[in-house]
């Protein structure tokens, strides 16, 4: 080949390459969502379908980047919090528009705010922010900058802010118009919906392209994960969120570059013992349940590594205790790594007065130890621990009886009837701060499940919990916060009153057409940064098989 | 002999060999099939483990045999008690006629408009959380038998219409037989072929329905096994098209289905 044709040839070949660098690739991305979106309004999402759609349409003030954890300036420039930690300041960025470009000012932010803690529009969002009796105040002493005060100090204040998109008080088109990377442009019940990319979007790369960089987003509404998986394989779909490992396994034997592993995530799965005082169990029973040793002795029982291994095919990790490691900034590092150790699981239990003999324990008044774990019925991979967990106990001489129950009915048993005596079930965490399970570690809140709605704390480290966690939730320093919430994980792990036991890994499966994702542990796992994400020069629908 | 006798009796040898090979789980089988070789899990059929193990190790050979046990035995009891039920109503209904007739008939459509799975779940949730396995799979066929005799009832009932005027019934009745001593002396024995077929296709089904309540969670618990949890094994195709041994449960239970289809009386023989 002559050197001009050669010379050519690397031309041909760098236009080629270059609307990728160029980050000019459009297309369309193709995903589903597992449910149908209640609604399209962001002050009112309270489900996963509508928070992923809120998620690329929605502006927010400030996001919290889901990579490294830590808060951004979105819409607005910057802010200050007051030093009482009721009153937060925005600087807006000027010259932006709403999807249909009505202009953007903190008389937006102001209407948003107001109708967010408006108390008869019910926000789930807006819960988050109330703090104390009486309403907000809203300054808007220019188009650019807006104060707002609380009632009463909110913990975490910012970091609240990534939730709430932003609405235009002017727009004909309402929560339609949309200051995120893409808008809904067109919606079908039960089918899919489509969203297209939003010109007036205000970020730019770093070369001052504008984005998002897609043309925009399909999202087909499909419930049923193996439909899911199996459109995937065929091409159809070129992403999946949330992957349980059994898929994952499959797809990394298919092809190693589709399946991504983000590491543990926030989600964890655990026991606990019923110790609500007016349940109808055996007193001994009880008894036995609300004793720390015995409680620990099961933790020290059962083999979390084997159930890791086998259950989650080694996509899980051992978990240490509430927070799960992922969360970089309130994850107590100082606590130790939890063990296996059925000796010193009977040497505890002998301690607390209980007898080993013939593979069998008893308790002091000679009753065999042996108790029901209730779980939910149809879920596989908690048959298994629970399984797992039934042979690991039998080793310490327990008897554990496993029993699957449909979801409403182990629903009644927790929060009604209370007869139970242990149950299996996993947190869903989708919040970084301690602040958002307030409910579960209060002894009055209604998801301390081992003994829920308590009208005095009815321990000393309940007690104890509930001062810490109050105290968490009015201090305003972070570090502070932490350093209180660091003393409730010890707590935690040291009365074991849930017996954590994995958090699962974050899985999703991406196929190569698409450039950018970089998946991670938080929602929304795998396209966090939609904005950004690119399809390649000849875009290929999904995995190959 | 004719192809069908030869076919029926093969049927017949198999379901002894299979109804005894389950009987002896204890003394057949070689591991508990409760036990977990957590080094082991999903393995291959090996000289050790000759149909290999499950997802958390455990001999899959073993749990076969026991799950048979639990299956094939309890089937049949369920069955029997459905068939009994259907055929001392269905015959009181047919015989009887007028109010009773009328009642016995609405009960059975309400039952059989009720749909079973969701009762059944009620009544799972309703009975107490720390009862044995071996209760709970008793009560498990209990409720199948209890609530599964409406469609065998209807065939009972318009079995029995069509003796209803019989001269035997007639010269019965002026003998001064009373109604129970018609059913059971006179009725019943002239629908044994119904009964029998009815009672011979009610095992399969209760074995797919027990089968169906696993995979949904209830009846058998774990670590117990029965065909139905055995077949859950089942739900990840991939993993099963690459361990194809994995569908011993599947080819056990077709087997039994057929060789029960093999010997039921069929219409041929009824006449």
């Amino acid at each position: 080949m002559k050197p001009r044709a050669l010379r050519n040839l690397a031309v041909v070949m760098l236009l080629a390459a270059a609307p990728l660098a160029l980050g000019q690739s459009g297309g369309v991305l193709h995903f589903c969502l597992h449910g149908e979106p209640k609604t399209f309004n962001p002050i009112l999402v309270d489900d996963e379908a509508s928070e992923n759609i809120r998620y690329l349409t929605g502006g927010v003030l400030i996001r919290l980047n889901r990579q490294t954890q830590a808060l951004e300036p979105g819409l607005a420039e910057s802010w200050h919090v007051s030093k009482d930690g009721r009153t937060i300041t925005f600087r807006l960025r000027k010259g932006l528009h709403f999807s249909d470009g009505t202009a953007f000012t903190s008389e937006d932010v102001g209407y948003t705010m107001k109708t967010l803690m408006d108390p008869q529009v019910h926000s789930p969002t807006g819960d988050a922010f109330r703090s104390g009796e009486g309403a907000i105040d809203v300054q808007t002493p220019t188009p650019d900058v807006v104060t707002i005060t609380f009632p009463a100090s909110v913990a975490g204040l910012e970091r609240l802010f990534d939730q709430v998109a932003i609405l235009s008080v002017h727009s004909p088109q309402k929560e339609m118009a949309v200051l995120g990377p893409f808008y809904v442009s067109e919606y079908k019940a039960g089918l899919y919906v489509e969203l297209k990319r939003n010109p007036n979007y205000w970020r730019r790369d770093a070369q001052g392209h504008p984005l998002p960089y897609l043309d925009g987003i399909r999202l087909d509404i499909q419930r049923n994960r193996d439909i899911e998986l199996l459109r995937f394989r065929r091409g159809e779909l070129q992403l999946i969120n949330r992957l349980d490992a059994e898929s994952y396994q499959h797809l990394q034997k298919d092809d190693p570059n589709v399946a991504r592993n983000a590491g543990a995530g926030l989600d964890s799965d655990h026991i606990w013992f019923n110790e609500v005082p007016s349940a109808p169990l055996a007193e001994y029973k009880k008894a036995w349940f609300r004793t720390t040793e015995f409680r620990k002795a099961v933790s020290l029982a059962i083999n979390r590594d084997d159930i890791c291994r086998i259950v989650f095919a080694g996509y899980a990790k051992p978990a240490y205790g509430p927070v799960s490691p992922a969360n970089r900034f309130w994850f107590n590092a100082a606590l130790p790594a939890p063990k296996y150790d059925p000796q010193g699981a009977l040497r505890l239990l002998i301690q607390a007065g209980f007898r080993f003999a013939n593979d069998e324990l008893r308790d002091k008044a000679g009753n065999r130890v042996e108790f029901t774990l209730v779980t939910n019925s149809g879920n596989t991979v908690r048959e298994k621990m629970a399984a797992m967990i039934q042979q690991d106990l039998s080793q310490i001489g327990i008897k554990v009886s496993v029993v699957t129950l449909d979801f409403p009915s182990l629903i009644e048993r927790m929060t009604r009837t209370f007869d139970y005596e242990a149950c299996l079930l996993g947190l869903v965490n989708t919040d970084l701060d301690p602040s958002g399970v307030m409910t579960v570690w209060l002894s009055s809140g209604e998801n301390h499940q081992w003994n829920p709605n308590q009208k005095n704390p009815a321990t000393p480290w309940e007690a104890e919990m509930d001062k810490l966690m109050r105290e968490q939730a009015s201090a305003i320093a972070d570090k502070d916060r932490k350093k209180k919430f660091d003393r409730v994980q010890q707590i935690i792990y040291e009365q074991q009153p849930f017996i954590y036991l994995v958090n699962r890994d974050v899985l999703t499966a991406v196929s190569p057409a698409v450039v950018g994702v970089a998946p991670t542990v938080l929602n929304p796992q795998a396209f966090w940064n939609a904005d950004v994400l690119q399809l390649g020069p000849a875009p290929q629908l999904g995995a190959q098989k | 002999m004719s192809a069908k006798r030869g076919l029926r009796i093969c049927a017949t040898f198999m379901l002894c060999a299979v109804g005894l090979l389950a009987l002896g789980a204890n003394i057949v089988a070689p591991y508990s099939y409760a036990h977990q070789f957590r080094d082991l899990p999903s393995s291959a059929p090996t000289a050790t483990h000759l149909l290999g193990t499950d997802t958390l190790g455990r001999d899959m050979f073993s749990r076969l045999l026991y799950g048979t046990r639990v299956s094939l035995l309890l089937a049949p009891a369920a069955a029997l008690l459905a068939t009994l039920i259907a055929g001392v109503l269905g015959a009181a209904a047919g015989l009887l006629g007028g109010w009773w007739e009328r009642s016995i008939l609405a009960i059975t459509d309400l039952s059989m408009a009720l749909p079973l799975l969701f009762l059944l779940i009620a009544l799972r949730a309703m009975l107490p959380l720390n009862v044995e396995s071996v209760v709970s799979v008793v009560a498990t066929f209990l409720m199948l038998g209890l609530l599964g005799w409406p469609s065998a009832l209807r065939v009972v009932w318009a079995a029995t219409r069509n003796i209803r005027q019989s001269d035997f019934l007639l010269l019965a009745r002026s003998s001064g037989s009373g109604p129970l001593r018609l059913i059971f002396r006179q009725v019943l024995p002239n629908l044994r072929p119904v009964l029998l077929a009815q009672f011979w296709i009610s095992i399969p089904v209760f074995i797919l329905t027990e089968a169906t309540l696993s995979m949904l969670g209830l009846g058998v618990m774990e670590p117990l096994p029965s065909w139905g949890n055995l077949l859950r094994g089942l739900e990840d195709f991939p993993a099963v098209s690459a361990n194809p041994w994995r569908i011993a449960p599947l080819v056990l239970l077709i087997l039994v289905v057929i060789c029960f289809q093999l010997i039921l009386p069929s219409q041929e023989d009824s006449v």
